[in-house]
């Protein structure tokens, strides 16, 4: 779960990120978070993993207040985070199985756990008979899946995607985006930060529109919600 | 989700595929840290061997205190508590002139020509015993300060030159572990730095995830033992058998003049010291690159 209240972020040089932001996502909910480059989607990203604190206003995650977390519990709020990134992040070295295992180790899991729960998350992906890949012998959208797997493994209660279809051709962004929903369909709440215009549009799920530090709209059925045509066009390209 | 509690295992397993990811490093740390450890060892070595023919001209060497002719018997022998009060003396053992006569007599090839020789020409006198070498000229000044005794014989050379000796060795260890401590840190802080950098992602992946500080820095930490340990025992090991080497060819060309410890004496001493400062060496370097170099 995510409550922004009146949110303002303002960096060390000057720069004024979120200018009042406001917004909640409930448990088990899905929604799109769309916005042109320097609107403040990356600063919302920032203060909800809790890298940055808020300037003024307040933020809850999960039940974290982060205008109070200490720097020793941050850790177990990321514990209730899934996050998913453009670049995938994963570790050439290691395989498809490893990756994903390699989250729970950092998390001090038990290997009878890793080895039951592993498979289940590659299956849930569609990445079960990959697990002894690496991630250069993947194509873009499976080794997305992989980090979704790996965002998956340690059952969070909120995924965050930035930008998870950035560098995919549009089926596989397609896939990416089904997957999340399912996964949210599963249970968990689902934040997704894009620029993908067509599928936002296909997908009907809630839109949350940023520009300029604050937020424009926010529609419950996709962007054509949105009284200005004009802006949607510059918001999602 | 189940957590483990006991973490060790990982630590070293991820603190030993660490070191080999940059080889280089972690070699030219050990090897430092071999290097320091064999030269410090090396001068602790010399130094114990130096008390130790210090300790036994310590029992050998003695001052003589030789008393005035004009004091009778008795007024001669009740000097010993004068001279027993001053701090480095140990004992003090009272030689009659006669005996004194007997025993200079007893070292000459001919006794005979001193047959005429009557004991009042020798004087009374103090065989003294001192505790500290070291201090031995003090002594001579403060046995010359009591009443009675008339002159005070002493061989400070051979002993003050061993003391200058060991002080000479004391000061340039000093520098040398000093110096020699700094570089190992150095590298070992360039190393663990190294280990840090390689493994960025790793680590980032770790903190999105939501591993402790704890958990991202022991490994390196462990990294840091393992390198001081491996590069303490190697050096340990080294030095017994360099020593052994050096001893059996002082033995051989110099027996009877020169006694060299055996290395059995201060062993464990020495292993438990260069087990530590392994230790030590890694865990300073990691504790520096990580502060440094690792905002977890």
């Amino acid at each position: 779960m995510i409550r922004m209240t009146d949110v303002f972020k303002v960096y060390g040089n000057g720069t004024k990120a979120l200018k009042g932001v406001s917004f909640t996502l409930d448990t088990g909910r899905f929604a799109f978070l769309v916005g042109p480059s320097g609107s403040g989607k990356s600063t919302i990203i920032k203060l909800l993993t809790g890298e940055v604190a808020p300037t003024e206003g307040e933020i809850i995650v999960n039940g974290y207040d982060m205008n109070t977390i200490k720097m020793r519990k941050l850790p177990f709020l990321r514990r209730t985070l899934g996050v998913i990134f453009q670049d995938f992040r994963l570790i050439d070295e290691k395989t498809v199985y490893e990756n994903v295992a390699f989250a729970m180790r950092a998390v001090s899991v038990t290997n009878k756990e890793i080895r039951q729960r592993v498979p289940y998350v590659l299956e849930l992906v569609g990445l079960e008979d990959k697990a002894k890949s690496k991630p250069p012998e993947l194509s873009g959208g499976e080794q997305q899946r992989v980090a979704v797997a790996r965002a998956l493994v340690n059952n969070p209660s909120l995924i965050i995607a930035d930008e998870p279809t950035g560098n995919l051709d549009p089926a596989r962004s397609l896939e990416i985006f089904t997957l999340l929903q399912k996964i949210n369909q599963l249970g968990t709440t689902v934040l997704v930060v894009t620029h993908e215009k067509a599928l936002v549009d296909k997908l009907h799920e809630r839109v949350v529109a940023i520009d300029g530090g604050r937020i424009i709209s926010d529609g419950v059925d996709g962007y054509y919600n949105y009284e200005d045509e004009e802006k949607q066009n510059r918001i999602l390209h | 989700m189940k957590m483990k509690r006991n973490r060790t295992g990982y630590y070293i397993k991820e603190g030993f595929s660490s070191i080999f990811t940059h080889g280089f490093m972690s070699f030219a740390s050990v090897c430092i840290i071999i290097a320091f450890l064999i030269i410090m060892g090396s001068f602790v070595l010399l130094s114990a061997n130096i008390n130790d023919l210090i300790g036994v001209l310590e029992d050998e060497n003695v001052v003589l205190a030789i008393i005035d002719e004009n004091l009778s018997d008795e007024e001669a022998r009740g000097i010993e508590t004068q001279i027993l009060r001053i701090p480095n003396v140990s004992t003090a053992e009272f030689i009659h002139r006669q005996d004194a006569l007997y025993s200079f007599i007893g070292r000459h090839e001919n006794p005979n020509i001193f047959s005429d020789i009557d004991y009042t020409v020798t004087r009374h006198r103090f065989v003294v015993y001192v505790h500290n070498v070291e201090l031995i000229a003090q002594t001579q000044d403060d046995l010359l300060g009591v009443q009675g005794v008339a002159r005070v014989n002493a061989n400070l050379q051979v002993a003050q030159g061993l003391v200058t000796f060991r002080r000479v060795v004391n000061v340039i260890s000093v520098v040398i572990i000093a110096v020699l401590l700094s570089i190992s840190l150095f590298i070992m802080t360039n190393t663990i730095k190294l280990a840090t950098f390689e493994r960025r992602e790793e680590i980032a992946i770790m903190r999105m995830v939501g591993a402790t500080n704890s958990f991202i820095r022991w490994p390196f930490v462990y990294e840091g033992f393992i390198l001081g340990g491996s590069g303490a025992l190697a050096a340990f090991a080294s030095l017994w058998a360099l020593y052994r080497l050096v001893a059996t060819r002082v033995v051989t060309f110099e027996a009877g003049f020169v006694s060299v410890i055996p290395f059995a004496n201060v062993s464990l001493p020495l292993f438990v010291v260069f087990v530590a400062i392994g230790l030590g060496v890694g865990a300073g370097g990691s504790g520096i690159a990580l502060n440094k170099y690792l905002k977890v």
